[in-house]
């Protein structure tokens, strides 16, 4: 093959020396790319140089003969970077698959779908940053008397965020369900004390929304505060909770607090991605986000949930630093 | 996006860090290089923020390691100069409770 591919280049260089045509430049570019994807490196290439010249030239000076001794020692460098960065390539393709299968598992973490229930609109979205998400969140159907929800914001982002969220998930599953939020959180925060790297931590909100009496019991581990609408007066009310992160300290007791939702009232439960979403400079924050809410909320859940990110992400001018994941559980007006 | 931190000795068992800038994903390994080893063996460490601009869940995830490294030593965090965004930041996630705030000098 490279006795082959030496040929091939001897022929064209004669050629080109003899005619100076155009298009023979341009089959020497295209052969550049051929050798390429041959793997030859650089130096070689310079070989391949001295011999077609040796061999189709005469009265050659040596002294030029000679300088491509030289040429080739100092192609010698430029080889070996050309070797590494083909190395460096077949690393990163590696990679990326491992990203691509971890991601996929990833996907596996989150629930498909919002459950459905006559009795409670739910609509949940959760874009990640980069590939792997941050924020976590999961509904449990309690025989559809109650619905749990979780929503949990990981430190950091990407793989080691990832991990840990897989940890939560495995952790929740292990829990008893229905169960109070409090409990909840004070079990999750033993694991999470015990498993993670002193500066990691996980913020929660975990709620109970009751179908029968439509009230909503949560608690929290320092996530951003929740919000709740009501329809009648067309206001906000911020969840505000008092609970300290996840993975911090031991024993530590989580406060539980309940609204009482009338028809159309909204819980919007959200990671502080959305809210410190930058805006031409500045951060969305809380009032700001609550109008984009106040316009959408009258649409079915999933679809609101939806709009509201559409709308921050353009907003955002399409470029998201963290992780975005909004929940929405609404009391339907005639439920 | 830069972040300076000089170090000021009070005394074998009490440091103060004087922290400037951003402290995010990016700069957070810079300031936990320079705050962990003081943890190890001082009784108070003094972090001041004044002149912090942003600090986000990266930069808390360092004074979490801070704290959590000094209390096993009966030591303690203390910030000064928190800014207002960073005072909700630290309300939120219940650390205000547990680290030491005093108002900027």
């Amino acid at each position: 093959m490279k006795e082959k591919l030496r040929q091939e280049y001897a022929e064209l260089l004669t050629s080109y020396l003899r005619e100076k045509r155009e298009d023979q430049l341009y089959a020497a570019q295209q052969m550049s790319k051929w050798m390429l994807e041959q793997k030859i490196p650089p130096e070689e290439m310079v070989s391949y140089h001295v011999a077609a010249m040796k061999e189709e030239l005469e009265n050659v000076p040596q002294a030029v003969l000679d300088s491509f001794d030289f040429l080739i020692e100092m192609m010698i460098g430029y080889g070996i970077a050309y070797r590494e960065h083909e190395n460096l390539l077949h690393r990163q393709k590696e990679l990326e698959y491992e990203i691509e299968v971890a991601v996929g598992m990833q996907q596996t973490l989150l629930p498909d779908e919002p459950p459905t229930h006559s009795g409670i609109d739910v609509g949940v979205i959760s874009v990640p940053a980069h590939r792997m998400s941050g924020d976590y969140y999961n509904f449990e159907d309690h025989g559809g008397r109650t619905i749990g929800v979780a929503l949990s914001d990981i430190i950091g982002k990407g793989i080691p965020a990832a991990l840990c969220m897989s940890m939560i998930k495995y952790a929740m599953d292990q829990l008893e369900y229905p169960s109070d939020p409090s409990e909840i959180l004070r079990r999750l925060n033993t694991v999470v004390e015990r498993n993670v790297d002193p500066s990691m931590f996980i913020t929660m909100v975990y709620g109970v929304y009751d179908i029968e009496h439509h009230r909503f019991r949560y608690a929290a581990a320092g996530h951003e505060p929740g919000l709740f609408y009501q329809e009648k007066e067309g206001r906000f009310e911020d969840l505000i909770t008092r609970g300290l992160v996840l993975g911090v300290s031991r024993d530590i007791c989580y406060e539980e607090y309940s609204v009482d939702l009338e028809p159309g009232d909204a819980i919007i439960l959200f990671s502080d991605g959305v809210t410190e979403c930058r805006i031409d400079g500045q951060f969305l924050g809380r009032e700001r986000f609550k109008e984009i809410v106040q316009k959408h909320l009258h649409l079915p859940a999933q679809e609101a949930a939806e709009k509201i990110y559409q709308e921050i992400y353009e907003k955002a001018n399409y470029e998201l630093k963290d992780d975005q994941t909004i929940i929405i559980l609404r009391r339907p007006t005639d439920a | 996006m830069n972040v300076s931190i000089q170090e000021k000795s009070d005394s074998d068992k009490v440091k103060t860090l004087i922290v400037e800038g951003e402290v995010d994903a990016f700069t957070a390994p810079q300031l936990r290089e320079k705050l962990m080893p003081l943890c190890k063996d001082s009784r108070e460490v003094y972090l001041d923020v004044s002149k912090v601009d942003y600090m986000d869940s990266t930069g808390l995830g360092v004074l979490i390691g801070a704290y959590k490294s000094l209390r096993a030593n009966q030591g303690r965090l203390i910030l000064v100069g928190v800014s207002p965004r960073l005072s909700r930041l630290l309300k939120i996630t219940g650390l205000a409770e547990i680290i030491d705030i005093e108002d900027g000098a």
